[in-house]
């Protein structure tokens, strides 16, 4: 169990994309109990990504449990190789990150999401995920194709008036 | 002498080119840009930048001087400290639309202080059309009272044609 060294922007390995991960064995549980460790140690936390501690494989930890006011979640996640499948509505809403400290932007992201994924032992997870749980999958899902939230920042007069033109990068 | 910090305010009729060449004389004069902003309100553009700089009040105007003389802009200087890395999140955003009407600034953010509210950020804009003017008011800052007393707060402004929404920010961090 250890605290790791958070890459903070300009960083340019947070611009890597990240690898799927092959094996499910006690070295990557290991490394999931130091990315947690790493994840509660940074100020306010919510999620954070596998290359946010300069390992490239495709895993996230978030846990959407916590928040101020009650939303929807599904608790504390480890998702290994996660997918979106399905993403339907966009809305604003405000992000900061442990890579890019003392800012935060507005950033529009999908309302509704379909996400597959493993868990730490290879079995097979499926969830329906909406609002600040959804926004959370995606950010971290960014993390792991090389892309950080302000990468798609938008002023709140952007998003009055421009909201028509979002696409998602990935599947483009 | 030692860097200092000013706040530079330039304001004119919008036209391409303005923050190009602002910037290209603060460059080629030593100096350095820290926060800014930079939009057009109406047919205005409008900037205000903080700049760092070994420089007194007297220089960086000669520095300015041939693009504000050339563009016509209005430049205004202040000593500042930077205070940066210090930015506060905010936790409640306000949101008020409707016909355009005098006084409901200044009723929406008058109601707001009474509760202490910080305002980090406000952006106005008039919508619509000539004829029927909208106004589109947005804020957002730190409250320390909860959504449920800043909403009563503003529930007397909340008349006919006007629409006023108070939203929590959750702030994700990831």
């Amino acid at each position: 169990m250890a605290v790791l060294d958070i890459l903070k922007l300009p960083d340019p390995r947070l611009k890597q994309v990240s690898e799927l991960v092959a094996g499910f064995d006690e070295t990557l549980r290991a490394f999931i109990d130091d990315l947690e460790d790493t994840r509660r140690a940074g100020p306010a936390a919510v999620g954070i990504a596998a290359p946010q501690v300069g390992v490239f494989r495709r895993i996230v930890i978030l846990d959407c449990s916590q928040t101020r006011k009650l939303v929807p979640n599904h608790g504390h996640l480890v998702l290994v190789n996660p997918e979106i499948t399905y993403w339907e509505g966009y809305e604003p809403g405000r992000e900061g990150c442990l890579s890019v400290p003392d800012y935060t932007g507005n950033v529009i992201r999908a309302t509704h999401i379909h996400l597959v994924a493993h868990d730490p032992y290879g079995e097979l997870l499926e969830f329906d995920m909406k609002g600040f749980e959804a926004r959370a999958a995606q950010h971290e899902i960014d993390h792991l194709d090389g892309l950080l939230f302000i990468d798609r920042v938008v002023s709140r007069r952007t998003d009055l008036f421009r909201r028509k033109v979002y696409r998602k990068d990935r599947r483009n | 002498m030692k860097d200092r910090w000013w706040m530079i305010t330039l304001i004119g009729r919008d036209a391409p080119g303005i923050v190009a060449a602002l910037t290209c004389a603060l460059a080629d004069g030593g100096c350095n840009l820290g926060e800014t902003s930079m939009l057009r309100l109406g047919g205005n553009f409008t900037v205000m930048m903080m700049v760092s700089g070994a420089v007194d009040e007297s220089a960086l105007r000669a520095l300015f001087d041939p693009v504000v003389c050339e563009r016509g802009l209005c430049l205004h200087i202040d000593p500042i400290e930077a205070d940066l890395h210090e930015h506060l999140i905010p936790n409640l955003q306000v949101t008020v639309s409707g016909a355009d009407r005098a006084g409901i600034v200044a009723q929406v953010t008058g109601a707001l202080a009474d509760g202490g509210f910080n305002i980090l950020d406000l952006e106005s804009d008039v919508a619509g059309t000539p004829d029927a003017p909208v106004y589109i008011l947005q804020i957002s800052g730190v409250s320390n009272e909860p959504v449920d007393t800043v909403e009563r707060r503003l529930i007397p402004l909340r008349t006919e044609g006007i629409s006023l929404n108070v939203t929590l920010v959750e702030t994700y961090i990831g």
